[in-house]
Order: C-alpha cells, then structure tokens, then sequence
C-alpha cells in the first residue's frame, strides 16, 4: 500500500510486520521515531506478542536483545551514532555468539566535537564486527531490507545491520509501498533458532575459548558472511519477484557498461549522484554510479566485475579513516586490485553537511579533466583551516578547536555551498 | 505457654547437622536427587566459596521451580572456572555474554519467555562483585527499576580475584590488594569509599533483597527459595570468602564467613519492598581482629608494626552495622 510516510514510521510498521517478539529501545537521535512508533503499536496491543523494554543505555539494549535472541525470540533494536559506539562490546559479543539479531543503524557522525547529523562514521567503526551490513538507498529500501534482514539474519545465524542515513532517510516523509502481513508472513518463516537456552535440553552458550579453537571460531564466522554473499542476491531476487521492487542485493550498478569512469557509493546519495551523472551523460561524458548495498560481507567479485572497464574509479564517503584516507575505498581498491585503475577518495557529507549535485558535477568535471587528487575533502573550506593552523601556531594556548571555528564561521546553521 | 528456642549445633562451629534434622528440613544438598546444576570437575580453587555459594543457590532455585531455570552469567570467576573450553559444569541452560550486562542480558532472557507466554522457566542471573557493583552497576539498577523478573546473585569475594586480586567498589577499607598495596601511612583500600548494594537495592524498592553467606547454607537456601516465590526483580548478596584473594587457608572460607557474619562486618538480613524483614542475629560476638587476623590481606595491621587505630576504625564500622540492623540476639542485649 503506497503511502506518504516518514522514514521512521516506515521502518517501524516494517519491523512490526516482521513479528518481533522482544524490542529494546533507548533514545537516540535520529533513530528515536523508529523505537517510538514501534513502542505505541506494543502499547496499543497492535503488535502483539511483543515486549517492548525501555532500557537504561544503549549498552543494555544491545544485551536486552542478546538474551531475548539467545532465548529464542525474534529480537529487535535500533541505534545511531555514540549509542552504537556504548553498544559496541555487546555489537560484538551479539556476532560472536551468532544471534541473528537485526538492528536499524540510523547513520549518524561521531563526536567530538558532537553533532547529531548524518554520516556513515558510526558503521564503520563496527565494520569489522561480524554483523552483515546493508545500506538502504531510499526509504523504500530501507522499509524492504528489514524484512530481508530477518529473513537473512535467522537463516544464517548473524545479525545484521540495516544502515539508514540519519535525517536525510529517517526523517524524510516520500511515497513508501509499505508491505502487507500475510507477504511478510511468506517471505519470513517463524524463527527456528539454531541454539537457544532450554531447560529441556540445557546448552551453556557463551564458553571461554582458548587458542585451541578461537581461529575456527573466526573462521566459522566469516564463512557465514561468505554464505551471505550468496544468499543476499538471491533473497532480493524473490523478494523481487514478489513485489517487483529491487531492494537488497549486494551492489547497484546504474550506466556502467560503457562508463570510463564510476563513481561508487553507499547510501543515500546515491539518488544525487545518479542525477549528477545523468547531466555529465547529457553532455556526452561516459560516466557511471555503482552503489554498494551490502558492505558486509563486501561482494569483492561484484564491484571487481562493476568496475572492470572503468579507467577512473571515485568513491564518494560519508566517513574517512582519519590519518590513512578512505575506508571504503581501501576495500574497492583490494577488490579491483590493478594497477591500470586511477582511484580517488572523495570525503564528502561529514558531521551532515550536504552534498549537492553542484558539487558532484564539479567532482566529475575535475575528474574528467583528470585533475581529481588522490583524496579530496568535498566543499571543505581550506581557509578557515588555514586561519585555526596559524592561531595554533601563534599561541600555545590556542584553545578548543571546533569552538575557534564555529567563531570563525560565525553561524551555527550546516553550511550548504552556495 | 512458654517455649525455649533450641539450637542445632555442632560444638565450637555452629554449623547446623543434617543429621540432626528432621529429613524435610535437611538441606537440598543432602538430598540424592539433588540436580547438580554446578557439577564437579570445574576449575575453582581449593576452598573457593563462590563454588559452594553457587552450587547451594542454583540447586536451591531448580528445587523451589522444579528444575526450571535459566542461569545467565558476568564475565568473573564463577563463568572462567566452569566453562573451560571444551568442558562445562553447567547442568542447566547457562549463557554468558560479556562482564558489565548480565542483568541487561537476563531481562532479555525474561522478556522473551514473557513473549512466548512462558511463564513456568525462572531466570536467574548471576556475577561477582565487579560485575554487579562496577561493571555492571547500571545495567542491574535499570534492571532493578523496571522490576524485571529476575534474581540476581552476587557472589561477594571483595575484589577483581579472576584477574589477580585488584580492589572493587566491594573491597573493605584498609584491605590489601594489588591496586591497594599494604604501602604508605594509609596501607590498603581507603577507608569512606565503597558501594552498600543491598542498601542500594532496597532503595529500588524491588520486592526482595536479602543477604548471605556461605556459613549458613541453610539459610542461603531458604533465601532463595524466598526469592523465587516472588515476581520481579530480586537481589541476594552472598559472601563468598576467597582463598587466593584474602590470603586465608582454604580449609578456613566457612569459619571466615562466619566471623565476618559475627563481628558485624557482614549483616545478614532480608528486606521485601525496601523494608528489613528479618535479620541473622548474632550468635556469639567476636571483635574484629578475629576475622581480619586470619586473613593476609590485613596482615598489615598486625605484626612487628601493628595499626590498632585502623582496626578501631574497621570495629566502629562493625559497631554501626551492628546498631543499623540490631544484629545482637535480643537475649543477649538484655544481659549486657
């Protein structure tokens, strides 16, 4: 049923039709609307049986979620930013002992200095954490993957991760399909849990592991995510053939055949980028977008096939690895693995600054002039750094940074390049 | 009519027989179908009294809910011993996650038997005192807050034992340990520092808390069985002498619990709704010194240079507990 509808209220009516049976929730913007609207519908007794517990942090609610799922119940939560961060411990422990707990990552920067705006800084610190990691490009999408994230969470015994980019996503109100139960009800069987606590048959989970089989144990792990390369794409094809909507699957290649060069990113920007691109087409240049859904498990063959004509690869990201450079583009550059690649790293959207269609077409203008440098900071304003380096160089006591360049900015709005 | 309380006890411990009991009020110990949720084999040390605490309060708990329970566990010494990879001692379902959440991770637990409409499996979570008073303090206060279904053991040992005797909000002032050397003017913890948690878990307002120790199972046990015929969250703090950890013999852990229980030290109570019930009252009073000189980790304040003031100080803390809960038998007032 096509609705205008705010992102968070279509993930939470999704989740709902998902039939979770334990939801944990402590507030954090963006994700708030999400665990609110899914709170009332327990309130209400709409959705039914479901306990929804609100916890003390969002540590707790990571441990609520790995006991419930460890208990054998349909687990659900739903964080951002410093909340995934104090989670982290539990983020890993809830891989590590295979729960398939699914939870929103409303995509949001990690301070200091704080700010509640999107960016992708807060997946990538849990990039290694064994969780599968999808990111929606739309609302639609991201609707569409919580349902496939179950599906792919319970069959495999490994939570996943749906990454949402906070405000532009969760608080944008458009036209969402949104699911009806007894699809929902097809496409996701009851979960059958592969362990779980049970006086009847009594396991200990969670055993100390020495030398002797830790690496099997890691192994074992990332044998699953090699299983989620395969069953990722052919969830969203029967998802496809369903409701005709192309959700999910590992990457999303738009006018790559013929493109010299391709412009990869995750997340919502991925609409911009496509409309940027489309201009440069307009005037004849061979340009082309690949968008990653799934950036764990990373599809190292679907991206090396997608990129395997272009001369110029770019990849656009809402986080950097700060001291080294780009951290998606580390994996798109062990995946395409060639010399011959001119590869760039564009840092863009950091904290929730936009990014414009002016500013990718100048991107690609510069990069069709082969004037990209190898890493470039999108719309970055190089003289108020300049002006903060030469106060730190004139005083010891220079102060707080950020606070000397929100004075040197002189407003306290997100700026949007004129 | 009057009635003259008899006392079963063995000379010169005050332990109960259970030979002396009638077969129903024996321990569940004494009993051959005993569930063992703790097996033998695990790797405590020689005379640990987390061990024995733990095996009385969970073949307890299986008894008072007919074998129905689910044991989540902190990170500590009770979940090391047990579990060595590839072997465990856990008879019962048993999961353990991480340090600081295991009363987070037992709400889930609850929450999901909730949701399946189970109502018949108990949850029990259990941690040392790292994992309850620091570590894992604010997870088992939003546990408490929300009344969630679940008894909570803390095994008190006083200290971080697993990881080599460092000091926890639990440690005693003027105890040595290896983040409180026996150094200085000042040797060993300080004193004015530390976390009261059954007083903090009263404050909750939770339907029951209650206090133990390993010299009187009988009672742990009857405190367990207590606690499980309650809903919602429940507290049961029980001190679990370590060997290694305060330098005692292993053959002692009983006989020092006891002194900690008869020198005031350790008051042992029960509370339903934030509000004492009952009390252990003590037996036969012992000054402090007894308890703390069989102990090395208050072998500072003995020997060549001995610290009467700081055992004063730990007396007057006695003293207190002593006023604050009435812990002297009322016979016992009344002759002094």
């Amino acid at each position: 049923m096509l609705r205008q509808i705010e992102g968070s209220k279509a993930i939470a009516e999704t989740v709902a039709l998902c039939r979770p049976e334990v939801v944990c929730a402590y507030p954090i913007s963006p994700q708030t609307h999400i665990i609110e609207a899914v709170g009332a519908m327990v309130k209400a007794g709409t959705l039914a049986p479901c306990e929804f517990i609100n916890v003390e942090s969002e540590f707790a609610a990571m441990s609520v979620a790995i006991g419930a799922s460890a208990t054998g119940a349909r687990a659900y939560t739903a964080t951002a930013s410093q909340g995934l961060l104090f989670m982290m411990e539990a983020v890993y422990n809830a891989a590590g002992l295979g729960l398939p707990i699914v939870m929103t990552l409303a995509n949001r920067a990690i301070g200091a200095p704080i700010n509640i705006w999107n960016d992708h800084s807060d997946a990538m610190a849990v990039r290694d954490s064994g969780w599968i990691q999808l990111f929606a490009e739309s609302n639609q999408e991201a609707s569409d993957l919580h349902v496939q994230a179950f599906r792919l969470a319970e069959e495999l015994s490994v939570p996943v991760m749906v990454c949402v980019d906070g405000f532009i996503l969760t608080h944008a109100v458009e036209g969402v399909d949104l699911l009806d139960q007894s699809f929902v009800d097809s496409f996701l069987p009851p979960y059958e849990p592969r362990q779980m606590l049970d006086t009847k048959a009594p396991v200990s989970i969670g055993a100390m592991v020495g030398p002797e089989a830790f690496e099997e144990v890691r192994y074992l792990a990332h044998l699953r995510q090699l299983d989620a390369l395969e069953r990722i794409p052919e969830i969203a094809r029967e998802f496809f053939e369903s409701t005709g909507r192309e959700s999910g699957g590992l990457v999303r290649p738009y006018r790559t055949d013929d493109a010299e060069t391709v412009v990869v990113a995750m997340g919502s920007v991925l609409g911009t980028l496509k409309d940027a691109v489309d201009a440069r087409r307009d005037l004849g240049e061979l340009v082309g977008v690949l968008g990653v859904t799934s950036f764990r498990p990373f599809p190292s063959e679907a991206v090396r096939d997608a990129l395997a004509h272009a001369r110029q690869v770019i990849v656009i990201e809402k986080a950097f690895n700060i001291g080294a450079g780009g951290v998606l583009s580390t994996d798109i550059a062990i995946a395409i693995h060639n010399e011959q690649t001119l590869l760039r790293t564009v840092v863009a959207g950091l904290g929730g600054r936009a990014i414009t269609r002016r500013s990718l077409e100048k991107v690609l203008d510069d990069a069709s002039r082969d004037e990209l440098a190898a890493l470039t900071f999108l719309d970055l304003d190089q003289e108020a750094v300049d002006r903060e380096r030469a106060r730190m160089q004139a005083s010891r006591r220079s102060g707080p940074s950020a606070e000397n360049l929100l004075r040197d900015r002189g407003t306290a709005s997100p700026k949007i390049p004129a | 009519m009057t009635s003259q309380r008899v006392h079963f006890y063995q000379v010169g411990s005050f332990a109960v027989g259970n030979r002396l009991l009638n077969e129903d009020e024996r321990t569940v110990q004494a009993r051959s179908d005993r569930t063992n949720s703790i097996d033998s084999g695990h790797r405590a040390c020689q005379g640990c009294g987390e061990a024995l605490g733990a095996r009385y309060a969970l073949d307890a708990a299986m008894r008072a809910t007919n074998g129905q329970i689910v044991a989540v566990n902190a990170t500590g010494c009770l979940e090391v011993f047990s579990t060595p990879y590839p072997e465990t001692s856990w008879r019962i379902p048993w999961l353990h996650s991480l340090f600081g959440n295991a009363p987070a991770v037992a709400t889930g637990v609850a929450a999901a038997l909730r949701a399946k409409g189970n109502k018949d499996v108990r949850v029990v979570a259990q941690a040392g005192d790292g994992g309850t008073v620091d570590i894992g303090f604010g997870c088992l206060s939003g546990m408490f807050e929300r009344n969630d279904d679940v008894l909570f053991i803390c095994y008190d040992n006083e200290g971080y034992m697993n990881t080599g005797v460092q000091r926890s909000a639990a440690t005693p002032p003027a105890a040595r340990t290896a983040t409180t050397e026996a150094v200085g003017p000042e040797p060993g913890n300080a004193f004015g520092q530390g976390k009261d948690l059954p007083r903090i878990a009263m404050a909750h307002n939770i339907p029951y808390v209650a206090t133990a120790t390993v010299a009187d199972l009988h009672d742990l046990e009857r405190k367990v069985e207590r606690a499980m015929e309650l809903r919602g969250a429940r507290y049961l703090h029980v001190l679990v002498p370590c060997p290694l950890g305060w330098g005692s013999a292993s053959d002692e852990t009983i006989h020092i619990a006891r002194l900690a229980t008869e020198s005031g030290l350790f008051p042992v109570f029960e509370a339903e709704h934030g509000v004492v019930t009952s009390v252990s009252h003590i037996r036969r009073p012992v000054p402090v010194e007894q308890y703390l000189s069989l102990q090395r980790r208050f072998a500072h304040l003995f020997g060549a240079n001995p610290r009467p003031d700081i055992i004063a100080h730990l007396q007057s803390m006695a003293d207190e507990n002593i006023a604050r809960y009435g812990l002297l038998q009322p016979e016992l007032e009344q002759s002094s």
